[in-house]
């Protein structure tokens, strides 16, 4: 059976972070399930957790009176759901609802907050990875907001 | 790379009968999505056989109106000529009035295509966005028709919207393939998408391929294209493996009149399908 380190180990996002910083990560881990449709979280609400999606997939939204609820974009196995946890207020921006049956690594995003001001040289591990993630979904959002595909002719 | 002496190989003969039409009559009209049809068409008089390699284009003349350069979307393995199109300018916008029985005048095939016979042995990630998957469909046509002869196929298809998803029907008999992975994004969507939603780059890093041993062929808006082409490089496929079919605009057709220049090309004749490696510098220029 997999333990919840070894699958934080061989994720990409935790790949060759020190033993120490790894079982640390490891203590603030669990195992999640969540239904279609149900909410991982909502906009506004206090963010305490971020996700590791092992299976299923995740859409962000946000909702429009006049349109219901837009899709942003959706996550799937191997993304990773949520960063407001690092970033002060600490809020939800979107609504994050499950699409289909997802299974998910929550992690205690209040605890690495705290170890993190406690041990700088985690927080700047941890912030590079997030900064890669979070420049990865700039570039995609950029080229959605470019509307690309009306071009072509 | 075009030259003075390239432009001189061919023969009065050959360029009288590359600028000469043939005759299709229109057999059948399907709306793909709101802007965007194909035509099914066959040859009137039975003496013009036209054979294509997956990724040429023809000029497709509508009398009286203008002519405009369309690839060709359909199986090659079939008699029957298929064209899709977006109905955008002056000439699309009448071919999506004509109806069955309607005639247009044909000139091609032209054009390099889709390295199918190199995939050969490889895995092959085709990466689609909007109507760029109509140039692609023929490539996917002959991958299926020899399936055994490749590795894993995966197609990877973005489009704007759900209502903007081409071949519908087919992508879910595609989809429902054990040997073929089919992934579709679009950018937009309301509640009532289950699917992804996101760039269609963002499904390359993810996609279960070995960029070792991998041909990738693109077809897009030339943005998607390059950043399409950015993220199979990260993923390790070499620059000279991933092939991109270039838009410009053609006339001739045979790299005389100079229209579809393209730096040192001409993407009538050099292209529309060009080695990324080859192009990859001007696809960054501003003016060339």
């Amino acid at each position: 059976m997999e333990t919840l380190e070894r699958i934080l180990a061989e994720h990409q996002f935790f790949k060759d972070l020190a033993e120490p910083y790894l079982q640390l990560a490891t203590g603030c881990a669990s195992n999640i399930r969540f239904e279609p449709d149900q909410f991982i979280f909502r906009e506004g609400e206090e963010a305490d957790q971020f996700y590791l999606i092992r299976q299923g997939r995740v859409a962000l939204q946000i909702f429009a009176p006049d349109r219901g609820a837009i899709t942003i974009e959706t996550l799937t196995e191997g993304d990773i759901l949520g960063w407001s946890w690092l970033i002060p207020p600490y809020n939800w921006h979107f609504d994050a609802r499950a699409l289909e049956v997802t299974r998910a690594i929550a992690l205690d995003g209040k605890c690495l907050r705290r170890k993190c001001e406690e041990d700088h040289n985690l927080g700047y591990e941890l912030l590079k990875r997030f900064a890669h993630i979070i420049e990865q979904r700039l570039e995609s959002t950029r080229l959605q907001i470019l509307d690309i595909y009306g071009v072509r002719s | 790379m075009a030259s003075a002496v390239d432009l001189h190989v061919k023969s009065p003969d050959d360029i009288v009968s590359s600028m000469s039409p043939h005759l299709y009559g229109i057999q059948r009209v399907r709306k793909e999505t709101e802007d965007t049809f194909t035509l099914e068409l066959q040859e009137k008089s039975g003496r013009h056989k036209l054979s294509f390699a997956p990724g040429q284009f023809n000029m497709v003349y509508v009398f009286g109106v203008g002519e405009v350069p369309i690839s060709i979307s359909g199986d090659p393995a079939s008699p029957v000529l298929v064209h899709t199109t977006r109905a955008v300018g002056t000439v699309t916008r009448v071919m999506s009035k004509l109806r069955r029985g309607d005639m247009l005048g044909i000139r091609g095939p032209f054009g390099t295509a889709w390295p199918v016979a190199e995939a050969r042995g490889h895995d092959v990630v085709i990466v689609a966005g909007g109507i760029g998957l109509a140039p692609l469909r023929p490539s996917l046509y002959e991958v299926l028709s020899h399936r055994e002869d490749f590795g894993k196929v995966v197609l990877l298809y973005g489009t704007r919207t759900p209502s903007d998803i081409l071949f519908r029907e087919e992508l879910e008999q595609w989809r429902a393939r054990f040997d073929l992975e089919v992934h579709v994004t679009v950018d937009r969507a309301d509640s009532g998408w289950r699917g992804n939603v996101g760039v269609v780059t963002t499904l390359i890093h993810k996609a279960p391929f070995d960029p070792q041993r991998t041909v990738a062929m693109v077809c897009g808006p030339e943005v998607m294209m390059r950043f399409a082409a950015l993220e199979l490089v990260k993923r390790g496929v070499s620059a000279g493996a991933i092939s991109l079919s270039m838009e410009r605009n053609m006339k001739c057709g045979i790299g005389l009149c100079g229209h579809c220049q393209f730096g040192p090309f001409f993407v009538c004749k050099d292209g529309p399908v060009f080695r990324y490696s080859r192009i990859k510098d001007l696809l960054t220029k501003w003016e060339i």
